[in-house]
């Protein structure tokens, strides 16, 4: 499945925020020359209905992943540590919401 | 006792636990090759469909009625070539390089849609292809939005969310022509009775005769069965065109109150069969478009590269 692909445009990931006040989410990915074009692109093909007000490009290999095979080790130092939660603290009704 | 060989039962057995418990399955996950295989076709041949469908309605562009209708036609392209990017963007997540995709669509390895081998010889036509061929894509793709695979079913749903549009703009269309004089009426009619039996093929072979839907659906691919989409297209559509005064071309088609459902007569396979492997109206014409555009546009690509580099190397330089 490794065809040559040197001649590719390079992959950006695309993440966009809707509106001010909400984090930028991914979107999904698009083919460009360069970030500008990546920009512009993102532009046309994610938000043709006035889905953003801001628009951020990363070329994919640029991105670090955590691998899902680490799964259990990776996420293991928060699964031992219950106390991290409010609902590890037993307090009397008496104290009223907290 | 081949350890390998258990090793692969024991995941084969957890990524159907999850796909079971309704647990959606990401990019870099492990799964069944044949999954990956699988979907990477289904996927593709959507983009494609997605990108050649661009072509029928393409050919009205230039000689649509009003400046309105252009202006909405061109729209209603823009979001289908958005579509074909967003499910090659999602294809791309399974391994498979955009490049390879292409190459699979111009040599013919990789099918579209048959659908899209029909001619557009009318006006009518594109309100018929607006109303029949997106209101089925939208039948299609509203299932699959919960498709067990990630990306494809977001993908699914950033478009079903812009294809309602379509169907709307298509039926505006054909009642504008269905209220028209009788040369209006009778074009609409026409467009009708030509793509009638097209649409429910678009559904795919029956189930009896469907061999790869069983796996798909116990991977949840696919969700519901290419009989019940086709039902389901059929009773939502009837009574639109009984609103339009007219005629769907089936002397069979009949209200069954014992099913709740449209009885309907039988879909001619061998002509499907016969688009699918090449012999459509159009294949030919739409694949040499699709070829063409994208070796004419060899030199953008190429042009657009050399300057990124160039400008790269001119910041290196500065710094
Ligand atoms: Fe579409
Ligand atoms: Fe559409």
């Amino acid at each position: 499945m490794t065809k040559d692909t040197h001649d590719e445009l390079p992959l950006y990931e695309v993440f966009i925020r809707s509106k001010n006040g909400l984090d930028h989410k991914h979107v999904g990915s698009l083919h460009a020359s360069d970030a500008e074009m990546a920009l512009t692109n993102a532009r046309d093909v994610y938000t043709r209905r006035g889905e953003g007000v801001s628009i951020w490009v990363v070329k994919s290999t640029d991105i670090v992943a955590s691998s899902p095979e680490d799964k259990g080790n990776f996420y293991e130092p928060s699964d031992d540590k219950l106390y991290r939660h409010p609902t590890f603290f037993n307090l009397p009704d008496e104290v009223g919401h907290m | 006792m081949d350890v390998a060989k258990t090793d692969f039962n024991d995941l084969e057995e957890a990524f159907q636990a999850k796909i079971d418990a309704e647990k959606r399955i990401e990019p870099k996950e492990w799964m069944p090759d044949k999954y990956r295989q699988t979907l990477i076709r289904q996927m593709s041949q959507h983009a494609h469909s997605e990108v050649v469908g661009m072509l029928p309605e393409g050919n009205w562009l230039t000689r649509a009625p009003t400046l309105k209708r252009k202006a909405i036609l061109m729209a209603k392209i823009q979001d289908e070539g958005g579509h074909g990017l967003y499910l090659y963007s999602a294809t791309e997540t399974l391994g498979i390089s955009r490049d390879e995709m292409f190459d699979q669509l111009h040599t013919g390895k990789a099918k579209y849609s048959t659908i899209f081998n029909y001619p557009t010889l009318t006006w009518a036509d594109i309100g018929a292809i607006g109303w029949l061929v997106d209101g089925a894509a939208i039948v299609n793709q509203i299932a699959l939005c919960r498709c067990s695979y990630g990306p494809y079913a977001r993908a699914m749903i950033r478009i079903c969310k812009e294809e309602s549009f379509h169907q709307r703009q298509g039926y505006e269309i054909m009642m504008t022509m269905a209220q028209g004089t009788k040369e209006q009426r009778e074009m609409a009619q026409d467009a009708l009775n030509r793509w009638w039996w097209p649409t429910l093929m678009m559904f795919g072979p029956n189930d009896t005769n469907s061999a790869n839907s069983a796996q798909s659906m116990k991977w949840k691919i696919k969700r519901q069965s290419n009989d019940e989409l086709r039902q389901k297209f059929i009773d939502a559509t009837v009574p639109q065109a009984e609103y339009l005064k007219l005629r769907i071309p089936d002397d069979k088609l009949v209200w069954n109150e014992e099913r709740g459902h449209y009885d309907f007569g039988d879909i001619d396979w061998n002509e499907f069969k016969n688009v699918v492997s090449g012999n459509g109206l159009c294949n030919r014409e739409r694949l040499k478009a699709r070829v063409d555009a994208h070796d004419g546009g060899k030199w953008v690509r190429d042009a657009a590269l050399a300057y990124a580099a160039k400008k790269a190397a001119r910041k290196a330089e500065a710094a």
